[in-house]
């Protein structure tokens, strides 16, 4: 009774979106299918829908984001929500008040979503373990654990290249210790089927008992890459960075770096994915990056379609659309 | 009740030191047992307590129980957690010496036994500080610790890794007659981590603490202890090697004794779910792997002690994202309960799980409790094996609801707790 899945309900259906693991098949389509026609609407002369009309939106911000917080700030606002951004790094916690006190002094102010990023792992669970029963959590990065939404949004991009899962290998490339992506993309593609996860980076930053997750470990690139028909290339997170993980940047980037040579290693139709910011030549050439089997500024733009499917699931609003549409 | 005597009627008698384990009565005069014998007979000045169907064993001897008071009442009082422990038949504890301040000095300890005067249920042996404010760069005053009554010194958790210090910490410690409480666990491995090293730290992205941060830290302070001849204890061993090390050291013929805690003998990694902080625990819980070497290092006595590691948090303590929430379990009574529940899922019999908790700590800790001897202080507990109970944090005594047993059904209670031949608790 103390580990039950609190992102869903009673129906089964989603009520929070914490983390990857612990959903199913059937809810990963679901987001994806929910987000299919919300693609168009950033297409249209009037970019919103009124699906989430009346409703209020906190995006919660203890850590810095650009991409996603702005992601999920458009993805509310063509939803037709009121948005409030909130960065808690220059605000409450430098006064002393703790994290509880701060969720409901927000709360009081009857909102009805919270989309969370935080510096700790656990962070999104235990604030959804602690709001008011009406209100939704989102998480948008927690410490190192997942990024649920960024893993979703990369999902909707592989299909639409490369559609059917379940032929698919995939590698992921980097610090796979340090990110909440990589863990949130292996139980996507995993949950969809693909036929094979590579992580690919040097044992200092993979985690122990990886293989848990039904992933291959792989150290080398070139072997990593051979016959791979998607790339994901992870951020050298420089800010977690501590002690003794990379000798330099420069011997990473000899290594593990994608370079044009070292993507021939993989299908001729693979495709190169980044969550994003991109370290040019860090851990991705420019020339790969801006090249065209790189499909990172898709990805960006999918992330609102995404953020706008999840938020309108968990508030219970998502077959509005498709009955309107 | 609070006549001086008493007389225990049919109790099943279990008295590991003395190797007693059948139907017996006992007589408690003047706060001694006095009698101990079938069929003792009672007159009108001695109060019967009718132990028929319960189980008569010493009150048990807790060797790792964190005081609160003083510095963070907030978290539980003397009076408090000690009533806490005499309802779960623990008639001694020993705290370990990060109270605030910490008890590295005479006036601490002066302060501490002042504030238990007349508020507390048990006895409280002190440890004291093995270096200075626990900084592991000086030697503490271990003499004047020793002749203030401490039962022993130890650095618990905080590191010394300045080897030559601890090295000297134990030659001193050596020549003050006192033992050394070791609890290994390597500071570089283990600073960052909340968790096992393992698959569910990197399933929840959970910084770990590998087994060799135990295994480390015990062979450096293993060859220190052999090198100086101190008498050492190793607290609270978490992993299946660590078990081994312990093992082969004694085979070896290394005079020292090791406590595993009752939690690390019932809860793994796996309870962490999905980021339950009263599962967050230093050192972490472990695999089923380690957790079964933990108990077959009980049977095969390798490990001599099971300590509560009482640590009562005030709410606000565990809310927050897990890494953020500080370790530790309100545990004291659900101690009892959880050894107990150990005869019921292993083949281990009672007067070995009884002797973990009452004459080994005693003999650990160099103190004349722990047993049923004639001429003992009467520090007695009365339990019943068959009283079905199911948990609930809100039930606690302890100020401390921290417990992640909340629900779990144990199959024993305690009904009568004496210390000193005085009735501290009845159910």
């Amino acid at each position: 009774m103390l580990n039950q899945n609190i992102q869903l309900n009673k129906e089964g259906h989603l009520k929070h979106f914490l983390s990857i693991e612990g959903l199913k098949r059937s809810h990963l389509l679901e987001i994806l299918d929910t987000a299919e026609p919300f693609s168009n609407v950033s297409e249209q002369a009037v970019k919103n829908v009124p699906i989430l009309r009346g409703k209020t939106i906190i995006n919660l911000f203890f850590e810095n984001s650009t991409r996603t917080r702005t992601t999920f700030e458009l993805a509310a606002k063509r939803l037709s929500a009121d948005v409030l951004n909130i960065n808690i790094s220059t605000s409450a916690t430098s006064k002393g008040e703790s994290l509880m006190d701060m969720l409901h002094n927000f709360e009081s102010m009857h909102c009805d979503m919270f989309v969370v990023r935080h510096n700790q792992s656990g962070a999104a669970h235990f604030i959804a373990e602690h709001v008011s029963p009406h209100v939704s959590v989102v998480n948008a990065g927690d410490g190192c654990h997942e990024h649920p939404s960024q893993a979703m949004l990369d999902m909707f991009t592989i299909r639409r290249h490369k559609k059917d899962f379940a032929d698919l290998k995939v590698a992921i490339v980097g610090d796979i210790l340090h990110s909440r992506v990589a863990r949130s993309q292996i139980h996507a593609l995993t949950t969809l089927g693909v036929s094979e996860v590579r992580v690919v980076a040097p044992e200092t930053l993979i985690p122990s008992d990886i293989s848990s997750f039904g992933v291959h470990v792989f150290h080398n690139m070139r072997e990593a890459l051979d016959g791979v028909d998607v790339i994901i290339m992870l951020r050298l997170q420089k800010e977690r960075m501590q002690g003794a993980l990379l000798p330099s940047e420069g011997e990473y980037y000899y290594q593990y770096g994608l370079t044009q040579k070292k993507l021939a290693c993989a299908k001729k139709d693979a495709i190169v994915m980044h969550p994003g910011p991109i370290n040019r030549g860090v851990e991705i050439a420019s020339e790969v990056a801006d090249g065209p089997q790189s499909v990172i500024l898709e990805q960006v733009s999918n992330g609102i379609a995404i953020r706008m499917a999840v938020m309108a699931m968990v508030l219970g609003r998502s077959s509005k659309f498709s009955k309107a549409g | 009740m609070d006549t001086n005597s008493y007389l225990i009627k049919n109790g099943k008698v279990i008295d590991p030191a003395n190797n007693i384990d059948q139907n017996l009565d006992i007589l408690i005069e003047n706060g001694k047992i006095t009698q101990l014998a079938e069929n003792l007979s009672s007159n009108d000045e001695i109060s019967v307590v009718d132990a028929n169907g319960l189980v008569v064993c010493p009150g048990l001897v807790d060797l790792c129980h964190h005081l609160r008071e003083p510095g963070k009442k907030h978290k539980g009082t003397i009076a408090s957690e000690t009533h806490a422990a005499v309802s779960a038949g623990v008639t001694s504890i020993c705290c370990p010496p990060d109270t605030s301040p910490i008890i590295d000095n005479k006036a601490v300890i002066k302060l501490i036994r002042v504030a238990e005067q007349d508020k507390s249920y048990a006895h409280i042996h002190l440890m004291g500080a093995l270096t200075k404010g626990l900084e592991g760069k000086e030697l503490s005053q271990m003499n004047t610790l020793k002749n203030s009554g401490c039962v022993g010194v130890t650095n618990i958790l905080e590191p010394i890794t300045d080897t030559l210090v601890m090295r000297r910490a134990m030659e001193y410690a050596l020549t003050q007659g006192i033992t050394v409480h070791l609890y290994p666990q390597d500071y570089w491995l283990s600073r960052d981590g909340c968790a096992h090293d393992g698959a569910v730290s990197a399933r929840l992205g959970l910084a770990g603490i590998p087994e060799s941060s135990e295994t480390i830290a015990l062979l450096r302070d293993l060859e220190l202890v052999e090198l100086t001849g101190v008498k050492a204890h190793f607290s609270h061993i978490s992993s299946a090697k660590g078990i081994e090390i312990i093992r082969q050291a004694k085979r070896r013929g290394l005079d020292i004794t090791a406590d595993v805690t009752i939690n690390h003998l019932h809860l793994t990694e796996m309870d962490i779910g999905y980021f339950q902080s009263n599962c967050h625990c230093i050192p972490p819980f472990r695999t089923q792997r380690d957790k079964d070497a933990l108990i077959a290092g009980i049977m095969d006595d390798t490990i001599d002690v099971i300590v509560s590691d009482h640590q009562p948090h005030d709410a606000d303590a565990k809310l927050a994202p897990f890494p953020e929430t500080e370790p530790g379990l309100s545990s004291i009574e659900t101690y009892l309960p959880l050894a107990i529940k150990l005869t019921e899922i292993t083949s281990m019999p009672m007067s070995k799980v009884l002797s973990k908790l009452t004459c080994e700590p005693a003999a650990v800790l160099g103190i004349k409790r722990g047993n049923l001897s004639i001429n003992s202080p009467a520090d007695i507990c009365i339990v019943d094996l068959n009283s079905p109970c199911s948990v609930d944090k809100q039930q606690l005594i302890s100020v401390g609801k921290n417990t992640p047993y909340h629900c779990w059904e144990m199959s024993s209670k305690v009904k009568y707790t004496f210390v000193d031949g005085v009735c501290v608790f009845q159910d």
